[in-house]
């Protein structure tokens, strides 16, 4: 890899589990490794319930209460003599919620789920400035306006004293956004940021994202399904499904080889801006399986153009290796093999 | 490549092949309330109470009404299983004896005296569902003298027993809560769902006329409504009366969730599919909205009942509400009102006892038939 | 032949306040909408939230009474019927021509219904035979690609997809004249959109179906569409054949719209500036070109005088005063 700056963040061999009301427990996550490295954007791609959205939660310790994680470590500042397994801590101790926030920012799909609507845009701002170092209410207030301001929002002076409400969508998110640097963490998960929000929209928050990342050298973990925002937006792609990373690799990577059958359709079934009219789309069989019924083996296997039976299908091929480039896939082992001996 | 062709038929071959795919309504709603063990203990309890008030005069042992000052005040007291000769269900017969401090009468039960149980034996005359006429009880004892009886639970003042004293009241108790909510039910459908359906200024007109009823004080609305019953009314012509006065408030609930779900359902956008396709009126309400609210309805009036039967209670406890010699839950801790009387014969409490049950039974029903209503949510 | 024939089409919402509830404004959701769908024709609406199309689609089913205009349709060859001033009843006989394909699959279907008796309700109620109800099911779902099996499960028994594919064989239960298609794959995972708009693009094919799709996505638009409106705060700015709206747009609009598309390239990063400030409220439009605020070829006139949607060469229709003198950068 390019960068081999220490990270900020590493997560080895994550493992979720949810209970269901009167059912077994359901495997979210299952072995996920990722790297966030300062300056560098992490985009997390998947389709639903391939468990993008609970690694974030997992690394805020944001589980719903009927989740928790059963395996592996979320280490903080990895190498480092300060050093701090997130796993260990406890949920809702004071060191979580110092780093909540502090070290690692969160920005909501739906700004409305981080504000509150009676509270107004400065007040809840200030606060979460005020909850992690004091510096007193003028002195925050000035950083509240200069925080909106970056987060590109005109006229920071009055808007200030707006409740969320009045605020359009695309100013909701840059506020939520604001919120999330507002204790000036050096980690940020974006989770769906411009889902909820218009292409031209998109764009706006994107460019934002984009140039506060690198302002502030900031390692973003960028959550989406959409792989145009992962092309335009993340350095690494970690592609997941069914609660496991089956691909990591540079974006360039990704995009022009892609090594996992899964990735390979996935960009095949992407619209395309440039497709001539009535061309048709090529696809993934079946849908995405209910996480509780989860195939045994390679989870993508039944959908799998290129299923080995007898092997997809029994055991799970080994996780991506933390920081290097390659796919969970037993396909791509095999090649592997083969160019190891020609070589 | 097989994935670039595939389109309609690979992603219909995988159907899910379980029972639940074709499980109706009826049967996921029974599948995720079974899950909800406390509601599944309290529907047994329910259950078990109104099989009691139906059957009440069978299982009561002796006459509710049926008064003996011999037997005045007597603590409540076991049934013996077994004799010297194997299993024979008996009590003590009562030995009367005059106490020389206070030279009143007192009956004690004599140990050398043993009274059989026999079951499915004749007891006192009653009306088997109000109609069969009939002798048998579940169980009564084989030959006693008039003073004697089995008293499960001791007897009142007047010398009634406690246990049949309680079973008849279940019946009263609890038909009438069941009446108060089919009538608020009636109500409550029918205002709410004009309510919900019209919109405009009927639904304005029906919601300020629910706020204004909820606004009044229970007590005192129905004091005023009880004080204005005639003294000549016959039991039954009160407990109707009562019934009424009960669901005059208690639609008002049902009439709320009946309109939120009519608004809410307007709205569905299977609801409007079937009006694009040309679907009526009352084809919509019937096939596509009614169904859709009834499992909440249902939950609505499992959580309404034990508010109707708190309210029976209440108002009977306070004198308002059906008279002696009507036999309520009310009416029997009417007789536990004093303080003094209590310190001598505490059993009396016991007739909360079945009221707590029953109240906190309905309670987990409603929540988990509330959380099994909708298992589409 | 025209199958739909929208002209001046349009809807107010008015913005009541006070105990008088007194009108103190209005919100133009959809404002002198002009457009045709010619038979066997796909034609897009697409815009941003708030633009007006999902307006216009409520108003073509009659879900909605438009303030005014006409919305003509031909419920037979050679017939015409506006649809804008009839009433409930009048509509009932007509409905079975136009039917919706929803956005979303979940709540589109009566979850208490078997999928067999959600496809045969649009037969029922029209009066069509026990028994060729049912062999019309079955033909329905072999067409949409599921197994006769189907018909006895309940909705939740399948995927997002699999639903979707049930309402589209509901839609189709009555071969409509017209077709729309409400946001019909915003609502589903990529790789089964992918499968959706597949079934889409047979069923066009196989039925000639006449189609308003109403999407926001330019990427599924491109795919499905022989012609494009764009709307922008309750009017159509632009309209074109679809590989000529892509290739040289000739609104400011659409091409800001186009070019905010990620493309899924991390080759070809930020080529254009995102557009600037926000969609206007349309309850407040800017007086002049609603656009003009936020397009950067804008001049005083734009300001002033709003453009009318007038044919600015090949075809093409766009509601701009300077389309002919701006070359737009386009896709492909």
């Amino acid at each position: 890899m390019a960068d081999n700056s220490l990270p900020l963040v590493s997560v080895r061999n994550l493992a979720v589990e949810f209970t269901q009301h009167g059912g077994g427990p359901v495997r979210a996550l299952d072995s996920v490794s990722l790297d966030l490295r300062p300056g560098r954007v992490l985009g997390v791609v998947g389709e639903s319930g391939c468990g993008k959205s609970v690694t974030a939660r997992a690394m805020l310790r944001i589980l719903d209460r009927n989740g928790s994680i059963k395996n592996g470590q979320i280490l903080l500042d990895p190498g480092t003599p300060q050093q701090t397994d997130i796993t260990a801590l406890p949920g809702e101790g004071n060191r979580m919620r110092e780093i909540r926030g502090g070290r690692i920012g969160l920005i909501f799909q739906e700004p409305m789920a981080a504000l509150s609507m009676q509270y107004t845009v400065g007040n809840q701002l200030m606060e979460a400035i005020r909850v992690h170092n004091d510096p007193g209410k003028a002195v925050a207030r000035q950083r509240v306006i200069k925080l909106l301001n970056d987060v590109g929002i005109p006229r920071p002076e009055t808007r200030i004293d707006t409740y969320p409400f009045q605020l359009s969508g695309g100013l909701r998110q840059r506020v939520g956004i604001a919120l999330a640097l507002a204790a000036d963490p050096d980690v940020l998960i974006a989770d769906e940021p411009t889902t909820a929000l218009d292409v031209t929209t998109q764009a706006q928050i994107l460019a934002l994202l984009r140039r506060l990342q690198v302002d502030k050298k900031i390692a973003l973990m960028l959550i989406t399904h959409d792989m145009g925002v992962i092309a335009q937006m993340a350095d690494d792609v970690a592609v997941m499904y069914l609660g496991r990373v089956v691909e990591f690799a540079p974006v360039n990577e990704v995009f022009a080889a892609p090594r996992h059958p899964y990735t390979q359709a996935l960009l095949r079934s992407v619209p395309n801006l440039r497709a001539p009219p009535h061309s048709r789309l090529a696809t993934i069989g079946g849908a995405v399986p209910q996480p509780n019924a989860r195939p045994k083996g390679c989870p993508f296997h039944p959908r799998c153009p290129d299923m080995m039976p007898g092997r997809c299908d029994t055991t799970a091929p080994a996780p991506v290796p933390p920081g290097q480039a390659g796919a969970s896939c037993f396909k791509v082992e095999d090649a592997a093999l083969v160019e190891g001996v020609a070589a | 490549m097989s994935a670039t062709t595939a389109s309609s038929a690979s992603s219909g071959a995988s159907l899910a092949d379980d029972k639940l795919a074709q499980a109706g309504q009826l049967r996921l709603t029974w599948l995720r309330f079974k899950r909800h063990k406390l509601a599944l203990i309290s529907l047994f309890i329910v259950a078990l109470f109104y099989l009691l008030a139906i059957f009440a005069d069978f299982v009561a042992i002796s006459d509710p009404h049926h008064t003996d000052a011999r037997r005045s005040y007597m603590p409540p007291q076991g049934i013996h299983l077994f004799d010297e000769n194997g299993f024979a269900p008996h009590v003590y017969g009562l030995k009367g004896s005059r106490d020389m401090k206070t030279f009143k009468m007192v009956y004690v039960p004599d140990p050398s005296k043993k009274i059989y149980i026999a079951f499915f034996a004749p007891g006192y005359d009653y009306n088997l569902f109000g109609l069969i006429p009939t002798n048998r009880h579940l169980f009564a004892l084989i030959n006693p003298t008039p003073v004697d009886g089995i008293f499960l639970l001791g007897t009142d003042q007047l010398g009634r027993d406690l246990f049949s004293r309680l079973a008849v009241a279940t019946r009263i108790s609890l038909s009438i809560g069941l009446a108060s909510v089919g009538l608020s039910l009636i109500l409550g459908i029918l205002l709410g769902g004009i309510s919900g359906l019209y919109g405009g200024i009927i639904d304005t007109v029906i919601q300020r006329l629910i706020e204004l009823i909820r606004s009044i004080p229970t007590i005192p609305l129905w004091m005023g409504i009880a004080a204005a019953l005639p003294n000549t009314w016959s039991v039954l012509q009160v407990y109707f009366a009562i019934t009424l006065i009960i669901s005059l408030i208690g639609w008002t609930e049902l009439a709320r969730v009946v309109r939120g779900r009519f608004l809410a359902l307007r709205e569905e956008d299977f609801v409007i599919a079937a009006e694009l396709v040309g679907a009526g009126q009352f084809r919509i309400m019937l096939r596509h909205m009614l169904p859709s609210f009834t499992s909440h309805v249902i939950a609505a009036v499992s959580l309404a009942l034990p508010a109707m039967i708190i309210s029976e209670t209440s108002l009977s406890f306070l004198g308002l509400g059906l008279r002696p010699p009507a036999i309520s839950w009310g009416i029997l801790l009417q007789d536990a009102q004093n303080v003094q009387v209590l310190a001598g014969a505490p059993w009396l409490l016991l007739a909360a006892v079945p009221v707590v049950l029953v109240i906190l039974a309905f309670n987990f029903l409603g929540d988990g038939l509330r959380d099994a209503a909708d298992p589409y949510g | 032949m025209n199958m739909l024939e929208v002209s001046g089409l349009t809807k107010h919402y008015p913005i009541n306040a006070g105990i008088l509830r007194r009108e103190v404004g209005r919100v133009r959701a959809a404002e002198d909408v002009n457009f045709t769908i010619s038979k066997g024709e796909t034609l897009a609406l697409v815009g941003e939230s708030g633009c007006g199309k999902t307006t216009v689609a409520r108003c073509i089913l009659r879900a909605l009474k438009p303030t005014s205009g006409s919305i003509r349709f031909s419920p037979a060859d050679g017939e015409m019927v506006d649809l804008a001033p009839l009433s409930k009843r009048q509509l009932r006989p007509l409905r079975r021509h136009i039917q919706l394909i929803f956005q979303d699959p979940y709540a589109s279907l009566n979850p208490r219904m078997m999928v067999g008796d959600i496809i045969a309700e649009p037969l029922l109620v029209n009066g069509v035979a026990s028994a060729e109800r049912h062999r019309r099911v079955l033909e329905l779902l072999d067409l949409v690609g599921l197994p006769a099996a189907a018909r006895t499960r309940f909705p939740h028994a399948f995927s997002g997809g699999q639903r979707q594919r049930i309402g589209i064989a509901r839609a189709l239960a009555l071969n409509p004249r017209v077709i729309v298609a409400d946001e019909p794959v915003s609502a589903l995972d990529v790789s089964v959109q992918a499968q959706i708009i597949n079934l889409l693009l047979d069923l066009q094919e196989q039925l000639g179906l006449s189609t308003l799709f109403v999407a926001h996505d330019l990427g599924v638009v491109r795919h499905v569409s022989d012609r494009v409106a764009v709307m922008y705060v309750g009017r159509i700015v632009e309209v074109a054949p679809t590989v000529a709206l892509y290739a040289t747009p000739r609104h400011p609009y659409t091409q800001a719209l186009m070019s905010a598309v990620p493309k899924a390239d991390p080759l070809m990063r930020d080529t254009a500036a995102a557009p600037i400030g926000e969609v206007a409220d349309p309850a407040n439009p800017p007086p002049g070109c609603a656009f003009n605020p936020r397009c950067p070829f804008a001049i005083d006139r734009c300001r002033t005088e709003r453009p009318v949607l007038r044919d600015v060469g090949a075809g093409q229709l766009a509601a701009c005063h300077r389309a002919e003198e701006l070359t737009l950068a386009g896709v492909g």
